[in-house]
């Protein structure tokens, strides 16, 4: 079984400040980390390669700095790393990150796909499934659980609101995780030393034989226009009291406003 | 300050620190209150590949040495000094394995011991075999095919919660010393059960119990060494073991640094950071020096030891009897900048003070590691004649 973990790599946003001017992060000093539900991501496709047998490669878009994660995702375990880097995927947004990642799993081969369910910077949850979308496989977000996985399909389990869905997908198939899968490993020693050698393989737009015009900037639909905080709204008012005076409070309160 | 380490000592240190503050700080005041065995940790350990740092590479370790399980026990010390204990008598029981086992001892034992999977104790002390280590009563007589163990050992390290047991006992009472020799025993063989759990003043998340031998047959190869080897055998072992006890004293002794220092900045008095107040300064100023004293030994020990030198008895009695006197110095004093902070559980530094105790006792109490270090100097002495 082949497996993919697709991870990203993030500013560590517990460090992370705001230029108010401009209202972008300042990235300048911030370490960066792995998606911390990347992590589980790596953690279920390594378990599932110590069950039983798999190969793990775990794929990553981003600037050369990023193999940094990908070697720290090889000392959890992962077999193989692939760094997707090229000026052409500049300025992608989620669906173009979606395309040029579903191009190059395609050009590494799969049986199943692993992400987070989504990344700390973005927290947008969209890339996962629309990479499914891409490659035309079933998908399934919110993972907390895979039950088993047999031949041509799985069974997990999808965290719900109340209690969980138990979900049979065939295989290929893309799943995205949430922390309740697992508790992710510390890298291993003999990990990190085969990670400090391993050979980042390193993939352009051509590499993956990739529409030029469906690439960074040019094929993300999604344009900045302006970034703001959101303005903090003070003229509220609680009220308090049992169930029945606050519904008399609501009451006057709403004629008062002639709402009623 | 720069130790000189190389890449992969440095990487052995990075991922010790990491597992000592993300697994063992959380833990450590729960572990300490309740008395309970770091199962968890040692399979993060485990997993790891930890415990294979000192073993041979074709036993499936990493074929370190020395100062790199000096380096680990250093880190997981500043957090635990119980979880380190549990971590370094495994290694303390290793030993005998590694310096005298034969060829099929090592291949049967190493490669569990390097993965973490059976977890090793060494039982050495008795009620009345403690300093005096000849005074082992423990028996073993020969019977055909087999070795049948008779005796109690005492306050030992990993003790029922152990695999691999490495123990000394008397073939030859009557040689004293000579008549001593070294077995490996399985957790489980009939005839080997354990006694009484201790109850401790510091490092409460290891654990301490009696094992006792009644008529317990083990096969005649279980023999470690040649017969009446055995007291150079747990020599040698504990020449070797006492770094490791002296990086925990380094260890324990940084804990204790960082958190004074750390109290010192925030604690105010008299209008102003107590860190500020030079009998506080003079206080962190000599405990951090200490630090730095201590470290520097147990290092350069520890590279002398893989150096491969056989003298290595006098100058890692000094190791153990240096660091551990720092550790109990330091975080004592750790205490007392911290003042009625420092005494109550609510902060760490009370456990740390309770657990550096043991290191001035254990593995040979620090007045036998004097006798160790003149004995040496009255012989290098009279050499030089």
């Amino acid at each position: 079984m082949k497996i993919v973990v697709c991870i990203k790599q993030v500013p560590d946003t517990s460090e992370v400040r705001i230029n108010p001017e401009t209202n972008t992060l300042i990235r300048d000093g911030v370490p960066s980390i792995i998606n911390p539900y990347d992590l589980h991501a790596i953690e279920a496709a390594v378990r599932i390669k110590e069950e039983g047998s798999a190969n793990v490669t775990v794929l990553t878009m981003g600037p050369p700095q990023a193999e940094d994660a990908l070697r720290e995702a090889v000392s959890m375990g992962a077999d193989e790393a692939v760094l997707l880097t090229d000026r052409a995927f500049a300025g992608s947004d989620t669906w173009a990150t979606a395309y040029t990642l579903a191009k190059a799993a395609e050009t590494i081969g799969f049986d199943l796909i692993i992400c987070g369910k989504q990344a700390i910077d973005g927290d947008t949850a969209q890339v996962g499934p629309e990479m499914a979308e891409f490659l035309n496989i079933p998908h399934v977000a919110y993972v907390k659980n895979i039950e088993k996985i047999n031949g041509g399909s799985l069974i997990v389990h999808r965290l719900m609101g109340e209690g969980h869905d138990v979900v049979e997908a065939s295989l290929p198939a893309l799943l995205t995780v949430v922390r309740e899968i697992n508790e992710p490993r510390l890298p291993s020693l003999k990990g990190k030393m085969r990670a400090k050698k391993v050979e980042i393989k390193k993939l352009s737009g051509d590499d993956i034989n990739a529409d030029g015009s469906l690439l960074g900037l040019n094929g993300s639909p999604t344009q900045v226009k302006n970034i703001f905080a959101p303005e903090v709204k003070k003229d509220r008012k609680m009220l308090e009291g049992s169930p029945d005076e606050q519904i008399e409070s609501l009451l006057s309160e709403l004629k008062t406003l002639k709402c009623i | 300050m720069d130790y000189f380490l190389t890449e992969d000592q440095q990487m052995i240190k990075e991922l010790a620190a990491q597992i000592a503050d993300e697994k063992v700080v959380p833990v450590r005041a729960e572990l300490d209150e309740k008395e309970e065995f770091p199962w968890e940790i040692m399979k993060v350990l485990a997993q790891s590949d930890m415990f294979g740092l000192f073993i041979p590479e074709e036993y499936g370790g990493l074929g370190a040495g020395a100062l790199e399980l000096a380096i680990a026990v250093e880190e997981l010390s500043r957090a635990c000094v119980g979880v380190s204990t549990t971590y370094a008598a495994n290694a303390l029981g290793t030993y005998p394995l590694l310096l005298f086992g034969s060829d099929e001892q090592k291949n049967k034992y190493l490669p569990d011991i390097a993965s973490g999977s059976r977890l090793v104790a060494f039982g050495l002390t008795e009620a009345n075999a403690g300093s005096d280590a000849a005074g082992i009563q423990t028996t073993a007589t020969l019977d055909g095919d087999e070795w049948v163990l008779n005796g109690t050992k005492q306050w030992i390290t990993n003790g029922g919660e152990a695999e691999i047991y490495t123990i000394i006992a008397m073939t030859d009472k009557s040689k004293g010393a000579r008549g001593a020799s070294a077995f490996v025993v399985e957790k489980g063989t009939p005839g080997f059960s354990f006694g009484k759990k201790e109850k401790k003043m510091g490092i409460r998340a290891s654990i301490t119990s009696e094992l006792v031998f009644e008529d317990c047959r083990i096969p005649k190869d279980n023999i470690i060494g040649k017969k009446g080897m055995g007291f150079i055998v747990a020599m040698k072992t504990l020449d070797h073991s006492r770094t490791g006890v002296g990086a925990q004293g380094v260890g324990v002794a940084q804990g204790a640094l960082d958190e004074a220092i750390k109290f010192a900045r925030e604690r105010v008095q008299f209008g102003k950071p107590i860190i500020s107040i030079q009998a506080v300064q003079h206080m962190l100023a000599d405990m951090a020096t200490e630090v730095e004293a201590a470290r520097s030994l147990v290092y350069s020990v520890a590279r002398y030891v893989d150096s491969g030198a056989k003298d290595i008895s006098k100058v890692s009695a000094m190791a153990k009897l240096y660091a551990t006197d720092v550790g109990m110095k330091v975080t004592t004093d750790a205490v007392q900048v911290m003042g009625g902070s420092g005494y109550m559980r609510e902060y760490p530094v009370e456990k740390m003070m309770r657990d550096a105790k043991i290191l001035q006792i254990y593995e040979g109490t620090n007045q036998i590691q004097r006798n160790v270090i003149g004995q040496a100097l009255i012989k290098e002495a009279a050499s030089k004649k």
